[in-house]
């Protein structure tokens, strides 16, 4: 299975490698993998060469003009100004063009909101600034947020060769089933957008939207947030990893002994190294965006934490803080977000990071007894 | 361009008055056009430095120059100061000036509410642009304001953005019955509606339209500002709204909207075309129904900015139709433009030359106007950076350059001298260079798939977004070119005749140039 | 000529304005009045996939019993709700009208007493106008206490007209907690989320 996939992944990167290569000058779109990217290609390219022929009789009767009938080339100027016959002619051959383009638009458009007959449904939630997946038959699901270190986008770093579009979890499908999203979003309006599917979708708060794709080919494909939604909205990109439907149910069995483990590493007894270590990890994917990786935050807006009452004082407000959110600022309910393991070291690095050595240590399981709490 | 009208006016008649308060309490439509222009144009420099922070930041990967939030401000503040900022207010501005000279009237019918809506302009720029220096900083949530971000997630200047938005509706209300109180009344005798100048149908046509969607805009905002502060829920899915219903009622605004910004430009080049043909506008009755079917057809497309907000089927294919439907209107325009260029007797003065460039990147933006409105396809341009190319195509060479020919081909009955025709040239083809080296590449990039309002991208899209950015700065810096160019024309030149081109046609080439203070006192009488 | 004109100008320039400030008035109320037509417009044409309130008709459809149709559930949780909530079910294959009940749980974990409020959505938008909810959670506010936990009933009846190529509708709730601090109305609200474009 291994080996398998890492033969997917290298045929997928050697077939990827010279469009990296050539991607700088890249002037139209691609393709895609699915039947729905496809068939928007094609279309995209007849309307193309339509409005190329419109414009090459158009702009070629006007340069015609500009060349052949200059005042300095001693053209004497015809006096006519209207034609019926010429005029009716260009109002209805547009018209014939329009209605030619419409039907294969309105065909395509048609299968395009064919959403039955899913054999996979995934719930896709938009997030400040990350997208959270859920694989709604299977009972787990995870966040996926950019993976980029801040390092490369400061220039610190020299950049990766996926800059801006890692994550830490994409989004796994299988290869030739039809895959269902159900759109929506926790807070602002997002776009989920994976452009070699042709499918985008926006994630509307409140409401649910839905989308489908199959796609054919393994590959890793990437795309990005299309709908602005704040601060980081250039920095939540979409990853979806299509693999073969064998290692996609591997994957899944493993995604829920993993979600099962998690329940299991709730009862074990941590120490404060093993939950620093998770923590930091934790941290610099849920919390660093706002309070920033050294916990000095940006004040007003984002407090930090470096040093604050919060994360050296009272232990029992501090996880009300992480766990239920502060109602009227942007700081939101982990508690649904994280697992019982990251809250518990998220509270406990936080306690412990920057110089606030506190040397207290929250486990999962006080956090799951705060979260059960009669 | 202003400094002129005092040498010539006529005996029986006040002069300006003099010093500032000429300026404050004129009721002159000469004095209060060259405002607005002069107004516009510091707002096209504004909106325009702030498009070079977009475009500098824009120049290589990573962050550079300005932070994320500072750079959605920026994109916010550019859109919104460019929309009703420089364009509206150059056209209000056009329209003062010229729409009594052609059609032979001693004024505007409402001189005084003319220098109220001028006035009211500075005010709402001064809080638009105050909100850059407040807590939490200038609106963030690009120009079309969509709720929640900009609601329950914007930030607290949003209310000054809101207060600013209403003062220039006001404004433009006041402006848009002005112009057509004065087209319905004050027309010289003889003067029938399909006598008029195409300039004056654009205008008329475009008040209304502004007349019919300002007041939904300030509908809109005025439920962003309730929802903020007063506790509704029109937009709050969490109280029962719906933040799609803010965009159906944006756009309901928005889509007319950018047919304001363009129809009095199809006016001017309608006057430019011929004049520079020597030859008569071909089929100047099919362009007055031409944009009236644009007019109204632009109420019915509203949604095919939402193609992916999840409108069921019907829907998509009932706007995806509508929109093509507009094709057709702007097909038969750009066919009369060239057919009136076609055997006659060319010329290229600068106004010429930004009316053909005109002609020409219009109907690109008008092509990949075509392709966005097909609505699968849409789904793979939508909120890329091919919609910015579309949109600045349409807006830079449609609204600005418009407004440049127009001024080029004006500039002498204005200000009595002729402008520097070398230098217009030089700004002519700068601007164009600039312009595409600035646009085109982000057809490229969108197709690539590069999204819009993002202040950094992934390395495939480094390339074009560098030439994309050179471009841009030549673009800006060029503009400067015209400040120069306006000055020294304003300040001397070669005498202008009262007609200077051969070819013009109008009313306007019959007063001196430069134009008195006081025109057709005595209406002239149109055969 | 020159006295008369302005004399006419003058009267109907006052009919142009009224007119004209009839047209922005109207114009202005039609932006309103866009709200009230745009729900009347979806509940007939079901577009936004937010499902009606109590149906009413008292009478029972007949059951279409040669006819499966999948309804699923979904929860979420609105911004900073931190309640527990998800659907008991996960799915549930009806016939067309026939009135089923299912439920959601709901829990409280916060130390505090809470109201949480439902909103709907289903998908696709088209299956709205065919899904009736006879009795539902959502039709009202939801009040819990400190700890406390409730299973909240939902019945409904998918329409024997539910267009055939439809198999699977998607209906979809967000809780939302409806403290007046978090439910971002007051300035308050505005003034602490400044943090959303400063951070």
């Amino acid at each position: 299975m291994r080996v398998h996939a890492k033969r997917a992944v290298a045929l997928a990167a050697g077939l990827l490698s010279p469009a990296v290569v050539m991607a700088d000058w890249t002037m139209n779109m691609a393709p895609g993998v699915t039947g729905t990217s496809n068939q928007i290609f094609s279309l995209h390219m007849t309307i193309l060469w339509i409005c190329v022929a419109i414009g090459v009789v158009v702009f070629g009767v006007m340069f015609w003009s500009i060349f052949a009938h200059r005042k300095s080339q001693g053209a004497k100027p015809a006096n006519f100004h209207e034609n019926t016959v010429v005029e009716i002619l260009w109002t209805i051959i547009p018209l014939a063009i329009l209605v030619a383009m419409a039907v294969p638009a309105t065909a395509t458009l048609v299968e395009m909101y064919d959403t039955s007959e899913s054999e996979v449904d995934i719930k896709v939630t938009g997030y400040q600034w990350r997208w959270r997946y859920e694989y709604i038959n299977d009972d787990f699901g995870y966040f996926s947020s950019l993976s980029t270190p801040r390092e490369q986008i400061e220039n610190r770093q020299a950049k990766g060769e996926n800059y801006l579009l890692e994550v830490d979890n994409p989004l796994v499908i299988p290869v030739g089933k039809k895959v269902r999203f159900l759109l929506t979003a926790n807070d602002v309006i997002h776009s989920w957008w994976v452009p070699e599917f042709g499918v985008k979708k926006d994630a509307i708060p409140g409401f649910i939207n839905e989308t489908w794709t199959r796609v054919d080919e393994p590959g890793i494909y990437r795309g990005q947030c299309t709908e602005l939604c704040g601060k980081d909205h250039g920095f939540m990109p979409v990853v979806v990893e299509a693999v073969p439907e064998e290692e996609y149910n591997a994957w899944v069995a493993e995604q829920r002994a993993a979600a099962e483990t998690e329940r299991q590493l709730t009862e074990k007894d941590w120490t404060l190294d093993e939950l620093m270590e998770r923590g930091e990890k934790a941290y610099a994917s849920a919390c660093a965006s706002c309070h920033q990786p050294d916990g000095t935050g940006m004040p007003p807006a984002f407090p930090a934490l470096k040093g604050s009452q919060i994360a050296t004082e009272d232990m029992a407000a501090h996880i009300d803080i992480v766990v239920n959110g502060k109602s009227g600022t942007a700081m939101q309910a982990f508690g649904g977000q994280l697992s019982e393991v990251d809250l518990a070291a998220v509270i406990t690095y936080e306690r412990n990071a920057w110089g606030n050595n506190t040397g207290e240590m929250v486990t999962p399981k006080e956090i799951f007894d705060y979260k059960n709490q009669e | 361009m202003s400094s002129v009208a005092d040498t010539h006016s006529q005996e029986h008649h006040h002069g300006p008055a003099k010093g500032i308060s000429r300026w404050l309490l004129t009721t002159n439509h000469k004095d209060i056009g060259s405002m607005y222009l002069i107004f516009s144009f510091a707002m096209f420099l504004l909106g325009g430095s702030m498009a070079m922070v977009i475009r500098a930041e824009l120049f290589q990967p990573g962050l550079q120059i300005v932070q994320p939030e500072f750079f959605n401000q920026m994109t916010t503040m550019h859109g919104l100061i460019m929309v009703f900022g420089a364009v509206m207010p150059a056209f209000v501005g056009l329209a003062n000036w010229m729409l009594p000279l052609m059609i032979g009237a001693p004024d505007m019918a409402l001189p005084r509410m003319n220098n109220w809506s001028f006035w009211l302009l500075p005010c709402a720029f001064l809080i638009l642009v105050s909100t850059l220096f407040m807590e939490g900083g200038a609106p963030n949530f690009g120009w079309t304001f969509y709720a929640p971000l900009s609601t329950t997630y914007g930030p607290p200047s949003t209310t000054f953005f809101i207060f600013a938005i209403h003062i220039m509706g006001v404004s433009s209300i006041m402006g848009a019955i002005n112009v057509i109180a004065t087209i319905l009344n004050m027309r010289a005798p003889g003067m029938k509606m399909m006598k008029m100048p195409l300039f004056v149908w654009t205008w008329l046509i475009t008040a209304f339209l502004l007349i019919a969607v300002m007041p939904v805009l300030a509908g809109a905002v005025t439920m962003m500002l309730m929802d903020i502060n007063f506790g509704t829920s029109f937009f709050d899915a969490s109280g029962g709204g719906d933040p799609v219903l803010f965009q159906h009622v944006f756009w309901f605004f928005g889509h007319p909207e950018v047919y304001i910004m363009i129809l009095p430009a199809f006016g001017a080049i309608s006057h430019i075309v011929p004049a520079f043909s020597r030859k008569p506008l071909f089929g100047y009755a099919s362009m007055v129904y031409a944009v009236g079917a644009i007019a109204l057809l632009s109420f019915l497309v509203w949604a095919h900015h939402m193609f992916t907000v999840g409108i069921p089927l019907a829907g998509q294919l009932f706007f995806m139709y509508a929109t093509l439907l507009i094709a057709v209107p702007t097909g038969v325009k750009v066919f009369n433009w060239v057919t009136t260029m076609f055997r006659g007797s060319l010329s290229f003065e600068a106004p010429m030359l930004f009316a053909v460039a005109f002609i020409i990147l219009f109907t690109i933006g008008g092509f990949s106007g075509l392709m966005l409105a097909i609505a699968p396809a849409d789904f793979q341009y939508h909120d890329t950076y091919f919609v910015v190319a579309h949109f600045h195509y349409v807006l830079v060479p449609g609204a600005i350059f418009g407004i440049f020919a127009s001024a080029y081909f004006w500039l002498p009955k204005w200000t009595g001298h002729m402008y520097d025709e070398t230098l217009a040239k030089t700004h002519f083809w700068l601007s164009f260079i600039g312009m595409n080296l600035a646009f085109f590449p982000m057809h490229f990039l969108g197709l690539a798939g590069m999204p819009r309002r993002i202040p950094d991208y992934a390395l495939q899209f480094s390339d074009f977004n560098m030439v994309s950015s050179i471009g841009a700065f030549m673009f800006g810096v060029t503009q400067l070119l015209f400040l120069f160019i306006v000055v020294k024309c304003v300040r001397g030149g070669e005498k202008a005749a009262a007609k200077p081109w051969d070819g013009a046609e109008g009313l306007e080439w019959t007063v001196p140039s430069p134009a008195p203070y006081h025109t057709f006192s005595t209406p002239p009488e149109v055969k | 000529m020159a006295e008369q004109q302005p004399q006419q100008g003058k009267r109907s320039n006052s009919r142009v304005i009224a007119w004209c400030m009839a047209g922005v008035v109207g114009m202005f109320a039609f932006g309103f009045a866009l709200v009230p037509l745009y729900d009347v417009f979806c509940e007939i044409t079901g577009i936004n996939g937010k499902t009606g309130g109590r149906y009413e008709t008292g009478v029972s459809n007949q059951v279409d019993e040669n006819r499966t149709v999948t309804v699923q559930f979904l929860a979420s949780n609105g911004p900073g709700m931190s309640w527990e909530f998800r659907p008991v079910q996960r799915s549930v294959k009806v016939h067309p009208g026939e009135a089923v009940t299912v439920n959601f749980y709901a829990a409280n974990p916060t130390d505090h007493a809470m109201v949480g409020q439902a909103v709907p959505s289903l998908s696709p938008s088209e299956g709205t106008l065919y899904f009736h909810k006879t009795e539902c959670f959502c039709f009202n506010q939801q009040p819990l206490d400190a700890g406390e936990s409730v299973e909240m009933p939902l019945v409904f009846i998918v329409d024997p007209e539910l267009p055939e190529h439809i198999t699977k509708l998607t209906l979809s709730y967000t809780l939302y907690d409806q403290d007046p601090q978090a439910r971002g109305s007051g300035s308050a609200r505005a003034g602490a989320t400044t943090t959303n474009n400063n951070g």
